[in-house]
């Protein structure tokens, strides 16, 4: 591993699956619209519980991108009852892990404790969602802590920086088009209002999933929430329900399954009308390659099939040391050092197939770009071998047993697919729709959308890295 | 990866109920000596139409806890052959470890993936400083795991080393090598390791560099593999839906191939830098990259568990820590300052980290050289011990409460040779520490005076905005 080229996925791709047999969730909606689900899973005395809100990144309008991130970060920064800093020394003093992520479509915190602990957490979790204090003090200083992230992770960082600028010309008026932690220029200038008004237009329980998987009894994580979390208050409901009062039934259904906060607009990304192609040059050691066609994922595909035929063309591609790309570009060919293909299916918008590649010593991104082509066009003139698709559905099936070892990650996928507008039973259908997607299907979705016209590729031209290399200021330490 | 290991000391847990022991790793040794440490976690009765089948054995206390419903073990093959057994041709380990599953036996590199991933196992092979391992994981019905653990084995025991699959590993190894120059952690890391280890070989970069790669043959990691990957230096962990029957024979198929070979010889004490170190590498980045440390504890350590539980309030302790706190919250300097000791076979490094902008590096060194000294002269208020024993001891069960976590868990145990019962008395060992020992300790084992500080960035202010 150390040794090695990491292929840096380009877009997180959760792999997600479960056995249809084992997996069970308990729903319950509190009277103010929070979502409860709870997983049991007795192996160890512990639980997670993840509160997760429906707004990330892509649902920021122009000038305040990655203000949800921000948001985020000042969630730590104290409430009416307690000082910044409480919220975690609190948590720490219980024994428990914390900390909390922020994506294009949802932003989430979590903490891990001892199950019998789990009250320590919604109190607070439940306080924080409605109380927050934001103070200009707070956000001057952890403006510079994302400032100093952004840094570390965008602009230090070659290939990062170059994804960033590729999703920027790749969507011309998706939300996607924006980075997660926002434009250098937007970062600088957020207000406390900027936050306050984010805050106060999606923190509230209709607009929130709380998931706990873990050595928990659903009913009583059920009386649990209900406790601390139901006294909040639904928001863009209370006059509404007023409201309903005066009018029929009909209406007061229709405003119930209207309960969230506010209306997002769609941003419906525009068609592409031809190949698009960009060179980014920073100081680097290695060119780099990233291409990316235009893909529907599973809420947007005109038939669900072609999601997860998409998948399976992924693992095609991608799905380990013996799939095509590591087999005939790093081995074969001996064209590529690394070479990947990722695609996920359950974001809430349209995303991006990618594929992303490094060049062997004497070869060329153009090579490598031709190379990955011809690989398409086989998928689009052949069907992929009947052994090609077992291999992938035997990873699937395994995958969904492995996947069970962790809590976290049973957490996220749950957390994630409702917070996107899927269902968390998107788990238990994963195996079986893969097990039923057919070589034709993956041909299809190759020559539908793995096209020419709707791909975007971006070169990676390195710069001399100046500069001394090595200057000492001091005598080094002598032995 | 080289300060990882320390993630294995925050690995314990219990499963059922305190009283209980907190896992059952039972330890014996193969006919040629290797030994192997082995953690069964049963399946549950699988569930039938007519209601729960039934068992004729009884019923394992573990399986009470409910903890074993996966049937799918890990396991792993660990020697005594990672970065520090490289002599001077720095990355013969690693580049070792990376061909081992290129080609064995008949296989190449697909037929060899093609094995593992049609049975949907999950195979690799990696090296530390101290260690050189292959793990598996697989699922445990009998013909994929008997497919996957025959490839393990035969890629244990008769790697191919081919010219063609080392020219191309070779390769992407310089490639790697090369891309670390564009980053100035890496640059850190390895400038770091050089300042605190010198000729020690704990002083070099794992994956080696450019210059010393370039000079191997493959002869060279044929002879590495034939010296080290033997079964007197061999470890075999079994994690999972094993009955001691099937771990018992899994254990010797795997080792049993092996030539008996020896044990290589302890490696040197690591040599203490005698005065403070400071060294500045420019780099056109917007943050420097800030190492200060010096060679700190190691796993057999009797100072471990007092410099572990300081360590927690001084820097480990995640969003609750003094660095943490003076660096991040009081002043937004970085966005992550942190401190840690990464205890190895011979004394891994202690090592305090932050990144910040360039033009606030000497504030950012003066904010860490200052906590550090007042926590030396101070030790911990019995407020912060407190508060840092509730969160070790509180959060004792999830610290290995995946079998994945276990099993690293385990290994450790295992590679260097810990008390059985570790796990058992890792809380009593937390519980021990007191404000005053910590104070000792620090002052005894970390010294301002040998402190080695590494810093990567840009020291010409404009070109920061």
């Amino acid at each position: 591993m150390n040794n090695r080229l990491l292929c840096a996925a380009l877009l997180w791709l959760p792999v997600f699956a479960s056995s249809a047999a084992v997996t069970k969730v308990s729903e319950h909606v509190l009277g103010n619209g929070l979502k409860v689900l709870v997983k049991e899973d007795h192996r160890s005395p512990v639980a997670v519980s993840q509160v997760w809100y429906k707004v990330g990144s892509s649902y920021e309008p122009g000038g305040i991108t990655g203000i949800s991130h921000m948001l985020e970060h000042m969630m730590f920064k104290g409430t009416d009852k307690h000082a910044p800093g409480e919220f975690s020394r609190i948590v720490a003093e219980n024994g428990g892990e914390e900390n909390a992520f922020t994506g294009e479509d949802y932003t989430a915190y979590f903490q891990t404790m001892e199950a019998s602990r789990l009250a320590v957490s919604f109190e607070l979790e439940a306080d924080r969602m409605r109380n927050l204090h934001l103070l200009a003090d707070e956000l001057k200083k952890e403006l510079q802590v994302v400032t100093e992230e952004r840094r570390m992770r965008t602009d230090d960082n070659p290939q990062a920086k170059m994804q960033e600028h590729f999703a920027a010309m790749a969507y011309t008026n998706s939300p996607y088009r924006n980075p997660v932690i926002g434009w250098p220029s937007d970062i600088e200038n957020y207000k406390v209002e900027d936050l306050q008004a984010w805050y106060q237009r999606w923190y509230a329980p209709n607009n929130a999933t709380l998931v706990v998987v873990g050595d928990v009894e659903p009913k009583a994580v059920f009386a649990l929430a209900e406790k601390y979390f139901g006294p909040l208050k639904c928001v863009g409901c209370a006059e509404r329900s007023e409201a309903h009062q005066h009018q029929s039934a009909n209406a007061s259904d229709a405003l119930r399954t209207s309960a969230h906060p506010t209306v997002l607009k769609p941003q419906t990304e525009v068609e592409q009308l031809g190949v698009r192609k960009m060179t980014v040059k920073l100081p680097a050691k290695l060119p780099y390659l990233v291409m990316g066609y235009k893909v529907p994922v599973l809420k947007t595909a005109p038939h669900e099939w072609e999601a997860y035929a998409l998948e399976v063309l992924a693992g095609v591609l991608d799905g380990g040391s013996s799939a095509r790309l590591e087999s005939g570009l790093v081995r074969g060919k001996q064209i590529a050092v690394s070479v990947g293909a990722s695609y996920g299916l359950t974001s809430r918008l349209p995303t991006l197939f990618t594929l992303e590649a490094t060049p062997a010593e004497g070869k060329t991104v153009w090579n490598l770009e031709s190379a990955l082509k011809d690989e398409i066009t086989k998928l689009q003139i052949n069907l992929v071998d009947s052994d090609e698709l077992q291999r992938i559905k035997a990873q699937v099936l395994a995958k969904a047993v492995y996947e069970r070892d962790s809590n976290f990650y049973q957490a996220m996928q749950i957390g994630m697919l409702e917070t996107v507008g899927l269902s968390w039973k998107v788990v238990d259908e994963y195996v079986d729709k893969i097990n039923q997607v057919t070589a034709e299907q993956v041909r299809n979705v190759a020559r539908k959308y793995l096209i020419e016209d709707k791909l975007s590729v971006a070169y990676l031209e390195p710069l001399p890295i100046t500069g001394n290399i090595t200057e000492t200021k001091t005598t080094k330490g002598v032995r | 990866m080289r300060i990882h290991l320390l993630s294995f000391m925050l690995l314990a847990s219990l499963f059922c109920n305190p009283a209980e022991a907190a896992a059952k790793i039972e330890h014996w040794q193969t006919p040629q000596g290797s030994r192997v440490y082995y953690v069964q976690i049963p399946p549950s009765p699988p569930f039938t139409k007519g209601g729960i089948e039934q068992r004729a054995e009884p019923v394992s206390p573990f399986e009470k806890g409910g903890r074993g419903d996966l049937p799918m073990v890990d396991i792993q093959v660990a020697f005594d052959a990672g970065s520090a057994r490289d002599g001077y041709q720095f990355g013969l380990s690693a580049l070792t470890s990376a061909l081992l599953d290129t080609g064995a036996g008949q296989w190449n590199a697909d037929d060899i993936a093609q094995r593992f991933e049609s049975v949907g196992a999950q195979f690799s092979s990696s090296i530390s400083i101290d260690m050189a391992s292959v793990s598996l994981r697989s699922l445990t019905d009998k013909p994929l795991f008997d497919k996957a653990l025959e490839t393990m084995q035969v890629i244990l025991t008769s790697p191919s080393f081919n010219e063609a699959d080392f020219q191309r590993e070779k390769n992407r190894t310089l490639a790697g090598l090369k891309q670390q120059e564009e980053s100035p952690a890496e640059l850190a890391s390895i400038a770091y390791y050089k300042a605190l280890y010198g000729d020690h070989p704990y002083g070099h970069p794992a994956s080696g560099e450019i210059v010393t790669v370039s000079g191997f043959e493959v002869a060279d990691l044929r002879s590495f593999y034939q010296k080290y990957y033997v079964a007197a230096n061999a470890m075999v962990v079994i994690v999972g839906d094993l009955s001691r029957e099937q771990a018992e024979h899994t254990a010797e198929m795997l080792v049993s191939g092996l030539p008996v070979g020896q044990k290589p010889e302890p490696l040197p004490e690591v040599v203490m830098p005698v005065k403070a170190g400071m060294q500045h590498i420019e780099f056109p980045s917007s943050q420097t990259h800030v190492l200060v440390g010096m060679p700190g504890t190691y796993r057999k350590d009797p100072d471990y568990f007092t410099l572990y539980v300081g360590n927690h309030i001084l820097g480990g302790g995640g969003l609750v820590s003094k660095l943490f706190e003076e660096v991040r919250e009081k002043r937004g300097l970085a966005y992550s300052a942190s401190s840690s000791f990464a205890p190895m076979f011979r004394k891994g490094p202690f090592t305090i980290s932050l990144q910040t902008r360039n033009d606030q590096t000497g504030q950012a060194l003066d904010v860490l050289n200052k906590t550090l000294a007042d926590f030396i002269a101070q030790g911990p208020t019995e407020a912060e011990l407190i508060a840092a024993k509730k969160n070790i001891t509180g959060g004792f069960a999830m610290r290995f409460d995946t079998n994945k976590e276990l099993a690293s868990y385990v290994s450790m145990i295992g590679f260097y040779e810990m008390p059985q019962d570790y796990l058992d008395t890792f809380q009593q060992n937390v519980e021990k520490v007191t404000a005053a020992s910590i104070k000792d300790v620090f002052k005894r084992r970390v010294d301002p005076q040998l402190m080695q500080t590494i810093t990567v960035g840009g020291s010409d202010k404009k070109s920061e905005k």
